[in-house]
């Protein structure tokens, strides 16, 4: 019996070896990502030069950058040849970029009270994590935003707050008998209970006033976000009801909303602001003045409601029929199925477009200084440029304002994309 | 035993219209026709009433009137006493120029960072990453002003190019970059041009004639014919000697530095080149998003299986992935297309004379036919869209048929 003592034999593994050092850290992901081909250096080499020649250019602007001067002839004074950007024109205009020309300074808390309210407002919407008892201050918003910003007396938006209120509590007693039954009675309502307030308010003018502001003073970044909250919470709701009406298998109806849609998509905005600027007033009756802001919110909110509404329509076109069938199967009625079964999935689906359709209106606000409403490019192009202080400083104005527009927009489509992944609910 | 069924007929109740699911739905339809009519009655009382009380009248004969106002980036002949009509139509044209240089240049430069964002190398992604966030997220309108003050600034003016010692000269002699638009050589036709241009047409249809005859010759004997340097041989071969035989029938025109602006050749305004550069970087970044979305759409599984087939990568890249993503692509460029055509109204800002300028802008303001001029806008951009949306449906429908 031949004894097996091969002392070869290892009984511990090798201790792993580090690897060779073009397979490791920076070497290997430089070699890898930069260098892993001839085409890819000379597109490294590109790119480093592009991120060169722009910081060489742009910084020097950027730190010799004069943050205190009266004119534009003062910055280049102090600059003395050489190259740098005059922030001071920022500094000097700001409350006419933020606020425009002709809202009372004096006043200038009341919007900056309303944005930090708007965003406690927007808080629960957004983030579901929130203690829902919070919806409640996001539906008073509204009213108590018009009040800040367009002052006047409070009883005109606590009228209106509670009228609705009073029409929403009929519609819930009465729609148990028929729906048509319960709008019927919830509309009456409402309008009965404004219009006694109306005579309550008008009796009232002085009671609790903050200094009225009229819409043509709007004006600045306030605008734009005036314009693009207001245009696109009503058209959210309104192009839903158009989807729908779309999918709808009453024909009259089905082309009604076809041809308002088509209508609205097939034209440019501008030229949508156009007929809000000089027609719109021709279709109101005789001597009633309505002021050109609400004119523009009016076909803003079309504009967007029509594009929310294909946005909507893809996602209920997404939606398997057997959602729909299972929906009758269950026995629900139309608002039903539709309130339970179909918008909720329908419109999980359209969240990333509905974002993207309502980022594309807040920069499409910008549009209103075409027709002459001074908001942040309008501030810019008119009172601000027009100046003999501040005549040419094109790159620090427009500069700030693409920021500005930057910061807002970047934000919403980052939100919609952790939405979204909240949203996500299927295995894949 | 079976027990009959009543075939009784139900008799309609006046009940039904409002309980009955099959009739209610004309209640609604019924209800909402009448809303609208009443709507539209409403609206246009308030319309008739209100022009009478404006003393206007809605009438299209200010079309024929003489425009008295001159345009100065023009593809057809017009003058100040053309009519409105006529300005209107120049507007359309140059709508349509913008737009069309806007397409091409978005589609490059679109096409290129969508591809680049996918590329490996780290540096060159982010690059990409950071043009498209930068200009999507940004309102175009602030892009067009940006990069016409870019233009009106940084150019020089035509009037540095004078003089012994000018601070700027042209490109090669023929290229000038000014402030107020880029001067380019332009073509001048003599007798026989159109032999020239005719060859030429001819050839290229020659061209895909031979490719086609050479796809056959392959499909039914299996013979490869080389088609490449026959076509390059027929692109230039027949154009260039019958350009001889003729004596030059076509030159080229430079511009030349007269007086205190430049005379001859192509005139592009700075207000065309920076309204198409804006829309087309604009809307480049939209298209390189859907051009990256658009490529990962389709299965690795299929760039896997192509190799195992033993095709080569460009092959891979043109025979396999782009035919597949394409069919995702191609429906939202289309739609960028038109977007591009409908922001093309912006050149208002940059006083580019397109039709929204010359109808909605200064004819609107001198007639103050503001109903009948917007009215027109509105149908011309809608005649736009409407047509490339019905393309669109045909393109769709032809790529669903492949599918199954």
């Amino acid at each position: 019996m031949a004894e097996n003592n091969a002392s070869f034999v290892r009984h511990e593994l090798i201790k792993e070896q580090v690897p060779p050092v073009s397979q490791r850290g920076v070497v290997k992901w430089v070699s890898e990502n930069l260098i892993s081909s001839p085409f890819n250096v000379i597109m490294t080499l590109l790119s480093l030069w592009i991120i060169y020649s722009i910081i060489v250019n742009s910084a020097p602007w950027f730190i010799n950058g004069i943050w205190d001067a009266k004119s534009v002839r003062e910055c280049y004074d102090i600059l003395d040849g050489v190259s740098g950007a005059c922030f001071a024109v920022l500094k000097e205009r700001f409350p006419q970029l933020i606020y425009g020309f002709k809202y009372p300074s004096t006043e200038y808390w009341r919007p900056n009270i309303a944005v930090v309210l708007l965003l406690a407002a927007l808080a629960p919407v957004l983030f579901r994590k929130l203690p829902q008892q919070l919806l409640g201050f996001s539906a008073i918003y509204p009213f108590l935003a018009y009040w800040l910003i367009w002052g006047g007396t409070p009883l005109v938006a606590v009228i209106a707050f509670l009228g609705l209120a009073f029409g929403i509590y009929c519609f819930r007693r009465f729609s148990a008998r028929s729906f048509a039954f319960g709008v019927i009675i919830a509309v009456i309502a409402a309008s009965f209970f404004w219009v006694l307030g109306g005579y309550l308010s008008e009796a009232n003018e002085t009671f609790l006033a903050l200094e009225a502001v009229p819409s043509r003073d709007m004006g600045g970044l306030m605008l734009n976000l005036l314009l693009g909250t207001i245009a696109c919470s009503i058209s959210i709701p309104l192009g839903i009801v158009l989807a729908l009406g779309r999918q709808s298998n009453m024909p009259i109806i089905k082309w009604i909303c076809v041809i308002f849609i088509e209508f609205i998509r097939g034209v440019p905005l501008i030229t949508l602001l156009f007929v809000a600027n000089v027609i719109l007033a021709f279709f109101f009756p005789p001597d009633t003045s309505i002021d050109l802001i609400l004119r523009v919110i009016i076909m803003m909110t079309f504009f967007n409601s029509a594009y929310i509404a294909e946005v909507v329509r893809g996602g209920l076109a997404a939606l398997p029929t057997g959602q729909y069938e299972a929906a009758n199967s269950l026995g629900l009625d139309y608002a039903q199925s539709m309130r339970l079964i179909i918008l909720p999935q329908a419109l999980k689906i359209s969240i990333p477009g509905i974002v993207n359709v309502s980022v594309g209106m807040l920069k499409d606000t910008t549009l209103v200084s075409i027709i002459s409403m001074f908001d942040l490019v309008g501030m810019i192009r008119g009172p601000i440029l027009a100046t003999s202080e501040w005549n040419g400083v094109y790159w620090e104005l427009f500069g700030c304002a693409a920021a500005i527009f930057f910061v807002i927009c970047f934000s919403i489509s980052k939100y919609s994309q952790w939405l979204e992944r909240q949203l996500e609910t299927s295995n894949r | 035993m079976s027990t009959p069924i009543s075939t009784e007929r139900e008799t309609f109740r006046l009940s039904m219209l409002l309980n009955d699911k099959r009739y209610r739905s004309y209640t609604f339809q019924f209800f909402a026709l009448l809303v609208l009519i009443c709507i539209i009655a409403y609206l246009g009382k308030n319309l008739v009433e209100n022009l009478a009380k404006a003393g206007l009248n809605i009438s299209y004969g200010f079309l024929e009137d003489p425009a008295g106002y001159d345009i100065n980036q023009r593809l057809i002949e017009y003058n100040s006493q053309s009519s409105h009509l006529r300005a209107a139509f120049v507007g359309v044209l140059n709508t349509l120029l913008v737009a069309f240089l806007g397409c091409v240049m978005a589609t490059v430069l679109g096409v290129t960072a969508g591809i680049l964002r996918l590329s490996n190398n780290w540096i060159v992604a982010k690059l990409m990453t950071i043009y498209v966030e930068i200009f999507r997220n940004v309102p175009i309108l602030i892009w067009i002003l940006i990069i016409s003050s870019i233009f009106m600034g940084v150019l020089p003016q035509p009037r540095a190019f004078r003089g012994e010692n000018p601070e700027a000269t042209m490109l090669w002699d023929m290229f000038a970059f000014t402030g107020r638009g880029i001067y380019t050589p332009g073509p001048i036709f003599f007798e026989g041009s159109l032999v020239v241009i005719g060859t030429f047409l001819l050839s290229i249809v020659s061209i895909f004639a031979f490719r086609r005859y050479a796809r056959r010759k392959l499909y039914s004997e299996g013979k490869v014919i080389k088609t490449s340097w026959i076509s390059l041989l027929l692109f230039f071969i027949p154009t260039i000697m019958m350009f001889y035989a003729l004596g030059s029938p076509i030159g080229l025109e430079y511009p030349e530095l007269k007086g205190f602006n430049f005379k001859g050749g192509i005139y592009a305004r700075g207000s065309l080149i920076s309204l198409w550069f804006a829309l087309s970087i604009y809307t480049g970044a939209f298209i390189a998003e859907v051009v990256r979305a658009g490529i990962q759409s389709v299965d690795k599984g299929q760039t896997e299986a192509a190799a195992a087939l033993g095709l080569r990568s460009n092959f891979i890249m043109n025979l396999v992935i782009l035919p597949q993503a394409l069919r995702v692509i191609i429906p939202p460029m289309i739609s960028f297309y038109l977007n591009i055509t409908k922001n093309s109204s912006l050149a208002l800002a940059v006083g580019y004379m397109d039709i929204t300028s010359t109808l909605g802008g200064i004819t609107l303001n001198q007639t103050g036919r503001a109903i009948e001029a917007v009215l027109l806008l509105m149908l011309f951009y809608l005649a736009i869209s409407l047509s490339i949306s019905a393309v669109m449906n045909v393109y769709n429908r032809s790529i669903m048929l492949k599918e199954r």
